[in-house]
Protein backbone atom coordinates (compact mmCIF):
# COMPACT_ATOMS: atom_id res chain seq x y z
CA UNK A 1 0.00 0.00 0.00
CA UNK A 2 1.38 3.29 -1.10
CA UNK A 3 -1.02 5.69 0.54
CA UNK A 4 -0.61 4.78 4.19
CA UNK A 5 3.16 5.06 3.72
CA UNK A 6 2.58 8.47 2.23
CA UNK A 7 0.44 9.52 5.18
CA UNK A 8 2.92 8.20 7.71
CA UNK A 9 5.69 10.06 5.93
CA UNK A 10 3.61 13.21 6.11
CA UNK A 11 3.04 12.80 9.82
CA UNK A 12 6.69 12.02 10.44
CA UNK A 13 7.55 15.16 8.50
CA UNK A 14 5.21 17.20 10.62
CA UNK A 15 6.66 15.93 13.85
CA UNK A 16 10.20 16.42 12.54
CA UNK A 17 9.34 19.96 11.54
CA UNK A 18 7.92 20.71 14.96
CA UNK A 19 10.90 19.23 16.77
CA UNK A 20 13.27 21.07 14.46
CA UNK A 21 11.60 24.22 15.71
CA UNK A 22 12.03 23.08 19.27
CA UNK A 23 15.73 22.48 18.80
CA UNK A 24 16.08 25.68 16.77
CA UNK A 25 14.79 27.67 19.76
CA UNK A 26 17.72 29.62 21.15
CA UNK A 27 19.21 28.41 24.42
CA UNK A 28 17.50 30.21 27.27
CA UNK A 29 20.40 32.13 28.83
CA UNK A 30 21.15 34.00 25.60
CA UNK A 31 17.60 35.21 25.07
CA UNK A 32 16.13 38.30 26.73
CA UNK A 33 12.45 39.10 26.91
CA UNK A 34 11.92 42.85 26.57
CA UNK A 35 8.41 43.92 27.49
CA UNK A 36 7.74 47.37 26.14
CA UNK A 37 5.08 49.73 24.91
CA UNK A 38 3.54 49.80 21.47
CA UNK A 39 4.89 53.33 20.94
CA UNK A 40 8.53 52.22 20.91
CA UNK A 41 7.75 49.49 18.40
CA UNK A 42 5.23 51.33 16.24
CA UNK A 43 7.61 54.28 15.83
CA UNK A 44 10.26 51.91 14.46
CA UNK A 45 12.85 52.88 17.09
CA UNK A 46 13.38 49.34 18.37
CA UNK A 47 13.85 47.96 14.87
CA UNK A 48 16.79 50.30 14.55
CA UNK A 49 18.40 49.73 17.95
CA UNK A 50 17.86 46.06 18.75
CA UNK A 51 19.76 44.55 15.79
CA UNK A 52 22.77 46.64 16.92
CA UNK A 53 22.56 45.19 20.41
CA UNK A 54 22.17 41.65 19.11
CA UNK A 55 25.22 42.03 16.89
CA UNK A 56 27.32 43.51 19.68
CA UNK A 57 26.44 41.08 22.44
CA UNK A 58 25.10 37.91 20.85
CA UNK A 59 21.95 38.12 22.93
CA UNK A 60 18.67 37.50 21.20
CA UNK A 61 15.99 40.03 22.15
CA UNK A 62 12.37 38.94 22.19
CA UNK A 63 10.43 42.18 22.04
CA UNK A 64 6.90 41.92 23.32
CA UNK A 65 5.15 45.19 22.47
CA UNK A 66 2.12 45.68 24.70
CA UNK A 67 0.74 48.52 26.77
CA UNK A 68 2.85 49.71 29.70
CA UNK A 69 0.27 48.20 32.05
CA UNK A 70 0.73 44.72 30.63
CA UNK A 71 4.51 45.15 30.34
CA UNK A 72 4.70 46.05 34.04
CA UNK A 73 2.42 43.13 34.92
CA UNK A 74 4.80 40.80 33.07
CA UNK A 75 7.66 42.27 35.08
CA UNK A 76 5.76 41.81 38.33
CA UNK A 77 5.39 38.09 37.56
CA UNK A 78 8.96 37.63 36.37
CA UNK A 79 7.72 36.82 32.85
CA UNK A 80 9.99 39.42 31.27
CA UNK A 81 13.65 40.27 31.89
CA UNK A 82 13.70 43.97 31.19
CA UNK A 83 11.01 46.64 30.75
CA UNK A 84 11.06 49.81 28.64
CA UNK A 85 7.94 51.68 29.75
CA UNK A 86 6.39 55.10 30.30
CA UNK A 87 4.08 54.93 33.28
CA UNK A 88 6.11 56.58 36.06
CA UNK A 89 3.81 55.97 39.03
CA UNK A 90 3.27 52.29 38.24
CA UNK A 91 7.02 51.96 37.62
CA UNK A 92 7.86 53.37 41.04
CA UNK A 93 5.38 50.96 42.60
CA UNK A 94 7.07 48.04 40.83
CA UNK A 95 10.49 49.09 42.10
CA UNK A 96 9.18 49.74 45.62
CA UNK A 97 7.67 46.28 45.56
CA UNK A 98 11.11 44.80 44.80
CA UNK A 99 10.12 43.13 41.51
CA UNK A 100 11.96 45.77 39.50
CA UNK A 101 15.46 47.10 40.11
CA UNK A 102 17.79 49.71 38.71
CA UNK A 103 15.18 52.00 37.13
CA UNK A 104 16.99 54.40 34.81
CA UNK A 105 15.74 57.20 32.59
CA UNK A 106 16.26 56.61 28.87
CA UNK A 107 14.47 59.29 26.90
CA UNK A 108 11.37 61.41 26.69
CA UNK A 109 9.04 62.97 24.25
CA UNK A 110 5.67 64.44 25.03
CA UNK A 111 1.98 63.78 24.72
CA UNK A 112 -0.14 65.81 22.35
CA UNK A 113 -3.88 66.38 22.33
CA UNK A 114 -5.15 65.72 18.83
CA UNK A 115 -8.68 66.34 17.66
CA UNK A 116 -11.04 67.40 14.90
CA UNK A 117 -9.74 70.30 12.77
CA UNK A 118 -12.70 72.52 13.77
CA UNK A 119 -11.77 72.16 17.48
CA UNK A 120 -15.38 72.32 18.77
CA UNK A 121 -14.26 72.40 22.40
CA UNK A 122 -11.75 75.18 21.78
CA UNK A 123 -8.79 73.55 23.52
CA UNK A 124 -6.04 75.30 21.60
CA UNK A 125 -5.07 78.20 23.84
CA UNK A 126 -5.38 76.68 27.28
CA UNK A 127 -3.41 74.55 29.68
CA UNK A 128 -3.76 70.79 29.39
CA UNK A 129 -6.06 70.60 32.41
CA UNK A 130 -8.27 73.39 31.09
CA UNK A 131 -8.36 71.69 27.70
CA UNK A 132 -9.71 68.54 29.32
CA UNK A 133 -12.28 70.59 31.27
CA UNK A 134 -13.44 72.25 28.04
CA UNK A 135 -13.83 68.87 26.31
CA UNK A 136 -16.01 67.68 29.19
CA UNK A 137 -18.01 70.92 29.33
CA UNK A 138 -18.75 70.87 25.61
CA UNK A 139 -19.41 67.12 25.72
CA UNK A 140 -17.13 66.64 22.72
CA UNK A 141 -16.32 63.03 21.86
CA UNK A 142 -13.10 61.87 23.53
CA UNK A 143 -11.47 58.53 22.77
CA UNK A 144 -9.53 56.87 25.56
CA UNK A 145 -7.11 53.99 25.08
CA UNK A 146 -8.69 52.32 28.10
CA UNK A 147 -5.93 49.68 28.16
CA UNK A 148 -3.84 50.65 31.22
CA UNK A 149 -1.08 51.83 28.91
CA UNK A 150 1.23 54.67 29.87
CA UNK A 151 -0.80 57.00 27.69
CA UNK A 152 -4.00 55.89 29.38
CA UNK A 153 -2.42 56.50 32.80
CA UNK A 154 -1.39 60.00 31.71
CA UNK A 155 -4.91 60.70 30.45
CA UNK A 156 -6.43 59.56 33.75
CA UNK A 157 -4.02 61.85 35.64
CA UNK A 158 -5.24 64.78 33.56
CA UNK A 159 -8.92 63.97 34.16
CA UNK A 160 -8.20 63.74 37.86
CA UNK A 161 -6.40 67.08 37.83
CA UNK A 162 -9.36 68.53 35.94
CA UNK A 163 -11.70 67.24 38.62
CA UNK A 164 -13.76 65.20 36.17
CA UNK A 165 -14.66 61.52 36.25
CA UNK A 166 -15.39 60.75 32.61
CA UNK A 167 -16.31 57.07 33.10
CA UNK A 168 -19.79 56.26 31.85
CA UNK A 169 -20.28 59.60 30.09
CA UNK A 170 -21.68 59.28 26.58
CA UNK A 171 -18.98 61.54 25.14
CA UNK A 172 -16.20 59.38 26.62
CA UNK A 173 -15.42 56.14 24.78
CA UNK A 174 -12.71 53.54 25.28
CA UNK A 175 -11.14 51.78 22.31
CA UNK A 176 -9.13 49.24 24.28
CA UNK A 177 -6.60 49.30 21.45
CA UNK A 178 -3.10 50.53 20.72
CA UNK A 179 -2.22 54.15 19.98
CA UNK A 180 -2.14 53.73 16.20
CA UNK A 181 -5.61 52.18 16.06
CA UNK A 182 -6.99 54.71 18.53
CA UNK A 183 -5.70 57.64 16.45
CA UNK A 184 -7.25 56.14 13.32
CA UNK A 185 -10.60 55.73 15.09
CA UNK A 186 -10.41 59.26 16.48
CA UNK A 187 -9.83 60.62 12.98
CA UNK A 188 -12.83 58.67 11.64
CA UNK A 189 -15.14 59.68 14.49
CA UNK A 190 -13.86 63.26 14.72
CA UNK A 191 -12.93 62.79 18.35
CA UNK A 192 -10.26 64.16 20.65
CA UNK A 193 -7.58 61.81 21.88
CA UNK A 194 -4.31 61.95 23.78
CA UNK A 195 -1.31 60.47 21.97
CA UNK A 196 2.41 60.19 22.45
CA UNK A 197 4.16 62.38 19.91
CA UNK A 198 6.18 59.52 18.40
CA UNK A 199 3.18 57.48 17.28
CA UNK A 200 1.35 60.65 16.22
CA UNK A 201 4.20 61.78 13.96
CA UNK A 202 4.56 58.31 12.50
CA UNK A 203 0.86 58.30 11.55
CA UNK A 204 0.34 61.97 10.78
CA UNK A 205 0.28 61.63 7.01
CA UNK A 206 -2.77 59.31 7.10
CA UNK A 207 -4.76 61.29 9.63
CA UNK A 208 -7.01 64.29 9.33
CA UNK A 209 -6.44 64.93 13.01
CA UNK A 210 -4.31 67.96 13.85
CA UNK A 211 -2.53 68.51 17.14
CA UNK A 212 -4.67 71.08 18.94
CA UNK A 213 -2.80 71.31 22.18
CA UNK A 214 0.85 70.72 23.01
CA UNK A 215 3.78 71.96 25.00
CA UNK A 216 2.25 71.96 28.47
CA UNK A 217 4.89 70.76 30.97
CA UNK A 218 2.38 68.27 32.40
CA UNK A 219 2.36 66.48 29.04
CA UNK A 220 5.91 65.23 29.33
CA UNK A 221 6.25 61.54 28.47
CA UNK A 222 9.26 59.84 30.02
CA UNK A 223 10.56 56.36 29.24
CA UNK A 224 12.49 54.37 31.81
CA UNK A 225 14.29 51.07 31.60
CA UNK A 226 13.75 48.70 34.53
CA UNK A 227 15.46 45.38 35.10
CA UNK A 228 13.37 42.63 36.60
CA UNK A 229 14.88 41.46 39.87
CA UNK A 230 16.72 38.15 39.30
CA UNK A 231 17.03 37.67 43.06
CA UNK A 232 13.25 37.37 43.26
CA UNK A 233 12.71 35.43 40.03
CA UNK A 234 15.51 32.91 39.45
CA UNK A 235 14.39 32.31 35.83
CA UNK A 236 15.02 35.94 34.93
CA UNK A 237 18.06 36.61 32.77
CA UNK A 238 19.59 39.29 35.00
CA UNK A 239 22.88 39.58 33.13
CA UNK A 240 21.11 39.98 29.80
CA UNK A 241 18.73 42.55 31.23
CA UNK A 242 21.62 44.57 32.67
CA UNK A 243 23.49 44.37 29.35
CA UNK A 244 20.46 45.68 27.47
CA UNK A 245 19.76 48.45 29.96
CA UNK A 246 23.41 49.54 29.92
CA UNK A 247 23.28 49.49 26.12
CA UNK A 248 20.21 51.74 25.97
CA UNK A 249 21.76 54.42 28.18
CA UNK A 250 25.16 54.21 26.48
CA UNK A 251 26.44 57.32 24.68
CA UNK A 252 26.31 55.67 21.25
CA UNK A 253 22.70 54.57 21.53
CA UNK A 254 21.60 57.84 23.11
CA UNK A 255 23.08 59.56 20.06
CA UNK A 256 21.09 57.21 17.79
CA UNK A 257 17.88 58.02 19.68
CA UNK A 258 18.55 61.72 19.19
CA UNK A 259 18.86 61.27 15.42
CA UNK A 260 16.03 58.79 15.03
CA UNK A 261 13.08 59.95 12.95
CA UNK A 262 14.62 63.17 11.63
CA UNK A 263 15.12 61.72 8.16
CA UNK A 264 11.63 60.18 7.97
CA UNK A 265 9.42 62.55 9.93
CA UNK A 266 11.33 65.82 9.82
CA UNK A 267 11.74 65.98 13.58
CA UNK A 268 13.11 63.64 16.22
CA UNK A 269 10.59 61.34 17.88
CA UNK A 270 12.46 60.92 21.17
CA UNK A 271 14.91 63.01 23.17
CA UNK A 272 17.69 61.13 24.96
CA UNK A 273 17.84 61.72 28.71
CA UNK A 274 20.38 59.31 30.13
CA UNK A 275 23.21 61.85 30.31
CA UNK A 276 21.30 64.63 32.03
CA UNK A 277 18.13 63.30 33.62
CA UNK A 278 15.48 65.98 33.84
CA UNK A 279 17.87 68.71 32.71
CA UNK A 280 15.76 69.73 29.75
CA UNK A 281 12.37 69.45 31.35
CA UNK A 282 11.17 72.73 29.88
CA UNK A 283 12.21 71.91 26.35
CA UNK A 284 10.21 69.78 24.03
CA UNK B 1 -9.87 53.07 -3.31
CA UNK B 2 -6.51 54.73 -3.89
CA UNK B 3 -5.24 52.94 -0.84
CA UNK B 4 -6.20 49.53 -2.22
CA UNK B 5 -4.43 50.22 -5.52
CA UNK B 6 -1.45 51.48 -3.58
CA UNK B 7 -1.55 48.24 -1.56
CA UNK B 8 -1.73 46.15 -4.72
CA UNK B 9 1.24 47.99 -6.18
CA UNK B 10 3.16 47.56 -2.91
CA UNK B 11 2.31 43.85 -2.78
CA UNK B 12 3.58 43.34 -6.31
CA UNK B 13 6.70 45.33 -5.56
CA UNK B 14 7.40 43.35 -2.38
CA UNK B 15 6.86 40.07 -4.21
CA UNK B 16 8.75 40.93 -7.38
CA UNK B 17 11.77 42.27 -5.52
CA UNK B 18 11.68 39.15 -3.31
CA UNK B 19 11.85 41.33 -0.21
CA UNK B 20 13.74 39.11 2.25
CA UNK B 21 11.64 40.17 5.26
CA UNK B 22 8.37 39.43 3.46
CA UNK B 23 9.70 36.10 2.19
CA UNK B 24 10.73 35.13 5.69
CA UNK B 25 7.35 36.10 7.15
CA UNK B 26 5.52 34.21 4.41
CA UNK B 27 7.71 31.13 4.78
CA UNK B 28 7.28 31.14 8.54
CA UNK B 29 3.49 31.42 8.23
CA UNK B 30 3.44 28.42 5.92
CA UNK B 31 5.84 26.41 8.10
CA UNK B 32 4.04 27.06 11.39
CA UNK B 33 0.52 26.57 10.09
CA UNK B 34 1.60 23.58 7.98
CA UNK B 35 3.21 21.87 10.97
CA UNK B 36 0.20 22.67 13.15
CA UNK B 37 -2.16 21.24 10.52
CA UNK B 38 -0.16 18.01 10.22
CA UNK B 39 -0.09 17.56 13.99
CA UNK B 40 -3.81 18.35 14.13
CA UNK B 41 -4.45 15.82 11.38
CA UNK B 42 -2.83 13.10 13.49
CA UNK B 43 -4.71 14.12 16.63
CA UNK B 44 -8.01 14.98 14.96
CA UNK B 45 -8.19 11.88 12.81
CA UNK B 46 -7.34 9.61 15.76
CA UNK B 47 -10.02 11.26 17.86
CA UNK B 48 -12.58 11.04 15.06
CA UNK B 49 -11.84 7.35 14.45
CA UNK B 50 -11.94 6.57 18.16
CA UNK B 51 -15.31 8.28 18.61
CA UNK B 52 -16.87 7.10 15.33
CA UNK B 53 -15.96 3.42 15.59
CA UNK B 54 -16.57 2.81 19.27
CA UNK B 55 -19.68 2.76 21.38
CA UNK B 56 -19.19 4.12 24.86
CA UNK B 57 -21.21 5.93 27.46
CA UNK B 58 -21.09 9.65 26.94
CA UNK B 59 -20.47 9.37 23.21
CA UNK B 60 -23.01 12.08 22.47
CA UNK B 61 -21.34 14.33 24.97
CA UNK B 62 -17.96 13.64 23.34
CA UNK B 63 -19.38 14.55 19.93
CA UNK B 64 -20.97 17.71 21.32
CA UNK B 65 -17.64 18.67 22.89
CA UNK B 66 -15.76 18.08 19.63
CA UNK B 67 -18.28 20.17 17.72
CA UNK B 68 -18.01 22.94 20.28
CA UNK B 69 -14.24 22.75 19.97
CA UNK B 70 -14.55 23.57 16.29
CA UNK B 71 -15.52 27.06 17.34
CA UNK B 72 -12.79 27.47 19.95
CA UNK B 73 -11.91 31.17 19.97
CA UNK B 74 -8.22 31.64 19.11
CA UNK B 75 -7.75 34.36 21.73
CA UNK B 76 -8.99 32.00 24.43
CA UNK B 77 -6.55 29.34 23.23
CA UNK B 78 -3.81 31.98 23.11
CA UNK B 79 -4.50 33.11 26.65
CA UNK B 80 -4.46 29.61 28.12
CA UNK B 81 -1.42 28.46 26.16
CA UNK B 82 0.40 31.63 27.28
CA UNK B 83 -0.43 30.98 30.93
CA UNK B 84 0.65 27.33 30.59
CA UNK B 85 3.95 28.32 28.97
CA UNK B 86 4.81 31.20 31.28
CA UNK B 87 8.02 30.80 33.23
CA UNK B 88 5.89 30.46 36.32
CA UNK B 89 3.39 28.20 34.53
CA UNK B 90 3.23 24.39 34.56
CA UNK B 91 5.07 24.07 31.23
CA UNK B 92 7.40 26.99 31.87
CA UNK B 93 10.48 24.79 32.03
CA UNK B 94 10.13 24.09 28.30
CA UNK B 95 11.03 27.73 27.68
CA UNK B 96 9.14 27.85 24.39
CA UNK B 97 6.92 30.90 24.95
CA UNK B 98 7.52 33.49 22.19
CA UNK B 99 9.00 30.86 19.85
CA UNK B 100 7.54 29.26 16.72
CA UNK B 101 7.06 26.04 18.72
CA UNK B 102 4.56 27.79 20.97
CA UNK B 103 2.69 29.03 17.90
CA UNK B 104 2.59 25.51 16.44
CA UNK B 105 1.23 24.28 19.77
CA UNK B 106 -1.49 26.93 19.99
CA UNK B 107 -2.50 26.50 16.36
CA UNK B 108 -2.63 22.72 16.78
CA UNK B 109 -5.02 23.21 19.70
CA UNK B 110 -7.21 25.35 17.43
CA UNK B 111 -7.09 23.08 14.36
CA UNK B 112 -7.38 19.67 16.05
CA UNK B 113 -11.07 19.96 16.98
CA UNK B 114 -11.87 21.39 13.53
CA UNK B 115 -10.28 18.40 11.81
CA UNK B 116 -11.73 15.99 14.37
CA UNK B 117 -15.24 17.40 14.04
CA UNK B 118 -15.39 17.34 10.24
CA UNK B 119 -13.67 13.92 10.07
CA UNK B 120 -16.12 12.54 12.60
CA UNK B 121 -19.17 13.58 10.62
CA UNK B 122 -17.49 12.26 7.46
CA UNK B 123 -16.96 8.86 9.08
CA UNK B 124 -20.45 8.80 10.55
CA UNK B 125 -21.86 9.63 7.16
CA UNK B 126 -20.47 6.45 5.58
CA UNK B 127 -23.09 3.75 4.89
CA UNK B 128 -23.61 1.88 8.19
CA UNK B 129 -23.20 -1.55 6.60
CA UNK B 130 -19.80 -0.74 5.10
CA UNK B 131 -17.88 -1.49 8.27
CA UNK B 132 -19.48 -4.92 8.75
CA UNK B 133 -18.94 -5.72 5.10
CA UNK B 134 -15.23 -4.92 5.29
CA UNK B 135 -14.81 -6.93 8.45
CA UNK B 136 -16.78 -9.82 6.93
CA UNK B 137 -14.30 -9.87 4.06
CA UNK B 138 -11.62 -10.69 6.59
CA UNK B 139 -9.95 -7.33 7.00
CA UNK B 140 -8.01 -6.65 10.19
CA UNK B 141 -9.09 -3.67 12.27
CA UNK B 142 -6.31 -1.35 11.01
CA UNK B 143 -7.15 -2.35 7.45
CA UNK B 144 -10.80 -1.63 8.11
CA UNK B 145 -9.97 1.84 9.50
CA UNK B 146 -7.77 2.54 6.51
CA UNK B 147 -10.47 1.55 4.04
CA UNK B 148 -13.04 3.68 5.83
CA UNK B 149 -10.70 6.69 5.77
CA UNK B 150 -10.07 6.10 2.11
CA UNK B 151 -13.77 5.96 1.47
CA UNK B 152 -14.22 9.29 3.27
CA UNK B 153 -11.16 10.98 1.72
CA UNK B 154 -13.16 13.79 0.11
CA UNK B 155 -14.60 15.25 3.30
CA UNK B 156 -11.34 14.38 5.09
CA UNK B 157 -9.38 16.61 2.76
CA UNK B 158 -12.03 19.24 3.31
CA UNK B 159 -11.30 18.85 7.04
CA UNK B 160 -7.59 19.44 6.40
CA UNK B 161 -8.39 22.55 4.37
CA UNK B 162 -10.69 23.88 7.07
CA UNK B 163 -8.04 23.23 9.72
CA UNK B 164 -5.30 24.90 7.72
CA UNK B 165 -7.56 27.79 6.79
CA UNK B 166 -8.43 28.25 10.43
CA UNK B 167 -4.85 28.56 11.62
CA UNK B 168 -3.16 30.38 8.73
CA UNK B 169 -5.72 33.16 9.09
CA UNK B 170 -5.82 33.40 12.89
CA UNK B 171 -4.09 36.21 14.68
CA UNK B 172 -5.25 36.24 18.30
CA UNK B 173 -3.35 33.20 19.55
CA UNK B 174 -0.32 33.75 17.33
CA UNK B 175 0.30 37.26 18.59
CA UNK B 176 -0.13 36.22 22.23
CA UNK B 177 2.08 33.13 22.29
CA UNK B 178 4.46 34.25 19.53
CA UNK B 179 4.81 37.91 20.45
CA UNK B 180 5.19 39.07 16.81
CA UNK B 181 8.97 39.17 17.21
CA UNK B 182 10.77 40.36 14.11
CA UNK B 183 12.65 37.58 12.36
CA UNK B 184 11.46 34.97 14.86
CA UNK B 185 7.72 34.76 15.29
CA UNK B 186 6.36 37.40 12.94
CA UNK B 187 3.86 35.83 10.57
CA UNK B 188 1.58 37.34 7.93
CA UNK B 189 -1.39 37.94 10.22
CA UNK B 190 0.56 39.43 13.14
CA UNK B 191 2.62 41.59 10.78
CA UNK B 192 -0.62 42.86 9.22
CA UNK B 193 -1.94 43.90 12.63
CA UNK B 194 1.32 45.65 13.44
CA UNK B 195 1.62 47.48 10.12
CA UNK B 196 -1.98 48.65 10.47
CA UNK B 197 -1.11 49.98 13.93
CA UNK B 198 1.87 51.75 12.44
CA UNK B 199 -0.32 53.35 9.82
CA UNK B 200 1.50 51.57 6.98
CA UNK B 201 -1.77 50.62 5.36
CA UNK B 202 -0.15 49.88 1.99
CA UNK B 203 2.19 47.31 3.55
CA UNK B 204 -0.72 45.89 5.57
CA UNK B 205 -2.79 45.48 2.40
CA UNK B 206 0.20 43.93 0.63
CA UNK B 207 0.65 41.39 3.43
CA UNK B 208 -3.08 40.60 3.38
CA UNK B 209 -2.96 39.95 -0.35
CA UNK B 210 0.04 37.67 0.08
CA UNK B 211 -1.87 35.82 2.81
CA UNK B 212 -4.85 35.37 0.49
CA UNK B 213 -2.63 34.11 -2.33
CA UNK B 214 -0.89 31.72 0.06
CA UNK B 215 -4.17 30.34 1.41
CA UNK B 216 -5.47 29.99 -2.12
CA UNK B 217 -2.35 28.16 -3.33
CA UNK B 218 -2.41 25.66 -0.49
CA UNK B 219 -6.11 25.02 -0.97
CA UNK B 220 -5.66 24.71 -4.74
CA UNK B 221 -3.09 21.95 -4.19
CA UNK B 222 -5.33 20.17 -1.68
CA UNK B 223 -8.38 20.55 -3.92
CA UNK B 224 -6.38 19.12 -6.80
CA UNK B 225 -5.52 16.09 -4.66
CA UNK B 226 -9.14 15.79 -3.58
CA UNK B 227 -10.66 16.01 -7.02
CA UNK B 228 -8.08 13.70 -8.59
CA UNK B 229 -9.18 11.07 -6.12
CA UNK B 230 -12.75 11.82 -7.12
CA UNK B 231 -12.31 11.22 -10.85
CA UNK B 232 -10.50 7.92 -10.46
Amino acid sequence: MNRPACLRLGLAFGVALASAHLSAAPPAPKAIILATTTSTQDSGLLDEIIPLFERQTGYLVKTIAVGSGQALAMGRRGEADVLLVHSPEAEKALVADGAGIHRRIVMHNDFVLAGPPADPAGVAKHTAVEAFQRIAASRSLFLSRGDHSGTHAQELRLWKAAGISPDGQTWYQQTGQGMGQTLAIAAEKRAYTLSDRGTYLALRKQLDLPVLHEGDPSLRNTYHIIEVNPARFPQVNGAGARAFADFLVSKAVQARIKEFGIATFGSPLFFPDADAPGADAGRR
Amino acid sequence: MDLIWEGLRKALALLLTLDPEVLRITGLSLLISGAATLISLAIGLSAAVAVALNEFPGKRLAIALLNTGMGLPPVVVGLFVTILLWRSGPLGSLGILYTPSAMVLAQAVIASPIIAGISLSALQHLPPGLRLQILALGASRPQMVWLLLKEARLPLLAAVMAGFGGVISEVGASIMVGGNIKGQTRVLTTATVMETGRGNFDVAIALSLILLVLAFSVNAVLTHLQQRGQRR
